[in-house]
């Protein structure tokens, strides 16, 4: 009898030391949910969604508190993946939040720009370059295309252009061949 | 490298019709200067080359056009003497059909050579020959068109493979050139050997070239450095990575290059441009074009790079509005414009014949033969491929069923019964993958830049309050009181202004 209880008891002690021992050695840092979410989020950081960002949107996904298809940037293919992720229905974008736009960077016309540094505030990737009262000018390479910095310009100098297609970055295209007719 | 007479017949394959006699029969052609010439500035892997010239400007044959700007870039010449009359974008032969930068050359006729001096090779340093080759304009003449001279930077060397296989139909370029330019071409090997300071270099050739075989074994009787190695004729022997399987026995995986087992490899026509800047001072201004297919006298070609390929096509018989295929039909594209002109990466022009062009007309659904993976040279399985390009599953494609081990020759699409352009479906599946993934790294580095904004903006509150406290703290009793006092004193003063003007 005392020998059963003290089975029992040394094998549980021992499962609650293993289990222990796990939760800190295997602990995670923050949400991985949140993070597998803002890995498929475009990083445009353009706030369409109405969250302040990837990131919060993210967070307001994981938490139930936002829909997946408020994402114009992401697109189609973002909604999917999303839905993939989270195990969820499929559903058309939201168009309240936008349209998906072909990929397109700020432009500052430099000739106009007064130096008044609000687009500087506006950017949040600080992709713009630029002191009160001098020239700004973008980072192209830097610029998630956001459209951000278009309200705060009071004279506005900032205009979004569409970024071409060259031989650097074109894409082979699904092949369409019609089925052939049997007879 | 240990050399035995044993090939070694790597997995799958094909042994299609080669069609290569009909391009065989006369001697290569050169036709006259070309009105006006239209070169691309770019004609190579690597970054846009920097323009030298301007439009108006007198040009020489040879003089250089534009500039390399890092290593991994390379030079373009003018073709032959003349005036710039355009610096403008212009219809390329690239299967996106998309306009790129060009320098449109009105030639006088003259062909009047710039003064080039003489390379002294022996003088210069290896990295004064890196330099020198950059601005000669060579890159790998076989179309994948990498700079050359990255190729030959390197002490690893051991062995040179001389890529003499020319294992896709129709193409014959490189078997003209080596019958009739053999001299030019040894001298290319040996260059390229002292250069990479090597002792043996093996020229791999299918069996299905006698004449070029015969030609070179008579130059090479009495050479002891430079063998040929004779392979059969089966497709695609003339991938890098199967011919130095067929001659040597050795498996390079996808991860390797030939550069890890002190190999390089190179193709005939860059080593023949090899040995005419090394004797004769001479970029690359014009390469060998296989002119051929459904024309009335297929033919090889000498054309000045940027020649309108339509004076080519019409010399051989052709008609303008005939459909061509850059490259061989295994693995070349449809020209979306056909007024383009030649460039450095033009093997061949293939006008395409009835039965391409049914072909390319049609495709039925896979029965699941699995013929192409019974000819699949990089061991895949297409079929899957094929299925999973098709429904866009892309993460499949890359982690099961290695979608970027392929090479793209065509094999499966050849042998498909039902004839399915599985190709395509490859090659669009790798853009987008492609694609996908510079998306994520643009992605991950505004993820990057939000984040450290957002540090920042926290990190200056903080630095701001902190600023404050100190200049709070900093300011003793006494001082306080005074300023309280000198306040006091002031709102006094003010209050006795108002007095004195109500009265």
């Amino acid at each position: 009898m005392i020998a059963a209880i003290l089975i029992i008891l040394s094998i549980t002690a021992f499962i609650g030391l293993v289990l222990g021992y796990a939760s800190i050695k295997l602990k995670t840092d923050g949400d991985p949910i949140i993070d597998r979410i803002d890995k498929i989020l475009p990083q445009t950081q353009c706030g369409q969604c109405g969250y302040p960002g990837c990131k919060p949107y993210a967070t307001a996904i994981a938490n139930g508190e936002a829909d997946i298809n408020q994402c114009p940037p992401g697109g189609d293919d973002g909604v999917h993946k999303l839905a993939d992720l989270l195990g969820v229905e499929y559903k058309p974008l939201n168009a309240e939040h936008g349209e998906t736009k072909p990929k397109s960077i700020a432009i500052i016309d430099e000739s106009t720009c007064i130096g008044c540094t609000l687009c500087i505030q506006a950017c949040p990737v600080d992709a713009i370059i630029g002191a009160a009262k001098q020239m700004h000018t973008i980072v192209e390479k830097e610029c998630t295309g956001c459209e951000l910095c278009l309200p705060p310009c009071p004279v506005d100098c900032i205009e979004m252009v569409e970024i071409p297609e060259t031989t650097d970055n074109w894409k082979w295209k699904y092949p369409i061949h019609p089925i052939k007719q049997q007879h | 490298m240990e050399l035995t007479d044993k090939i070694f017949k790597f997995f799958g394959g094909i042994k299609p019709n080669g069609h290569k006699s009909i391009s065989t029969m006369n001697p290569i052609k050169r036709l006259p200067i070309p009105k006006k010439l239209i070169i691309p500035v770019r004609q190579h892997v690597g970054k846009v080359p920097n323009i030298k010239v301007s439009v108006g400007e007198r040009v020489l044959k040879g003089q250089i056009l534009a500039e390399p700007v890092a290593n991994i870039s390379a030079a373009t010449h003018s073709s032959s003497s003349g005036t710039v009359i355009a610096i403008e974008s212009n219809k390329i032969p690239h299967p996106s059909g998309l306009p790129d930068l060009c320098i449109t050359i009105e030639t006088d006729g003259k062909d009047e050579w710039i003064k080039n001096d003489k390379i002294d090779r022996s003088r210069l340093s290896s990295e004064a020959l890196y330099e020198v080759m950059k601005f000669s304009g060579i890159v790998g003449l076989g179309g994948a068109t990498f700079p050359t001279h990255i190729k030959l930077n390197s002490n690893k060397i051991k062995t040179l493979i001389v890529n003499a296989a020319e294992c896709e139909p129709y193409i014959t370029c490189d078997d003209m050139a080596m019958q009739e330019k053999t001299k030019e071409f040894i001298e290319g090997i040996q260059i390229t050997m002292d250069i990479l300071k090597i002792p043996h270099a093996i020229i791999g050739i299918e069996d299905n070239k006698p004449k070029a075989i015969e030609k070179l074994k008579i130059s090479l009787s009495g050479s002891k450095n430079i063998s040929i190695k004779v392979v059969p004729t089966i497709y695609p022997s003339g991938d890098e990575k199967r011919l130095i399987y067929l001659m040597l026995g050795l498996k390079i995986s996808k991860e390797k290059r030939p550069v890890d087992f002190g190999i390089q490899v190179f193709n005939v026509a860059t080593l023949i441009s090899l040995g005419r800047f090394f004797y004769h001072s001479e970029p690359v201004i014009s390469r060998i074009v296989t002119v051929t297919g459904a024309l009335k006298r297929p033919n090889n070609y000498e054309a000045l790079i940027g020649t309108p390929i339509q004076e080519l096509i019409k010399d051989a018989g052709g008609s303008p509005n005939q459909d061509i295929i850059m490259g061989g039909p295994m693995m070349g594209f449809k020209l979306p414009h056909t007024d383009v002109s030649v460039t450095k990466a033009m093997n061949c022009l293939l006008a395409m014949t009835d039965d391409m062009k049914s072909k390319d007309t049609f495709e039925m659904p896979c029965i699941r033969c699995t013929k192409c993976v019974e000819v699949c040279p990089a061991q895949l399985q297409p079929q899957e491929l094929y299925w999973h390009a098709k429904s866009k599953q892309f993460e499949k494609l890359t982690e099961d069923y290695k979608l970027f081990d392929c090479i793209e020759c065509g094999c499966c699409s050849y042998v498909c019964p039902s004839n399915i352009p599985l190709v395509q479906y490859y090659r669009y599946a790798k853009s987008e993958i492609r694609d996908q993934l510079k998306s994520s790294e643009v992605a991950d580095i505004a993820r990057e830049r939000n984040e450290f904004r957002l540090y920042r903006i926290e990190r200056e509150k903080k630095e701001r309050a902190e600023r404050n406290a100190q200049r709070r703290a900093q300011t003793s009793d006494i001082d306080k009181k005074k300023l309280i006092e000198e306040k006091k004193a002031a709102i006094a003063e003010a209050m006795k202004r108002i007095e004195e003007k109500e009265k």
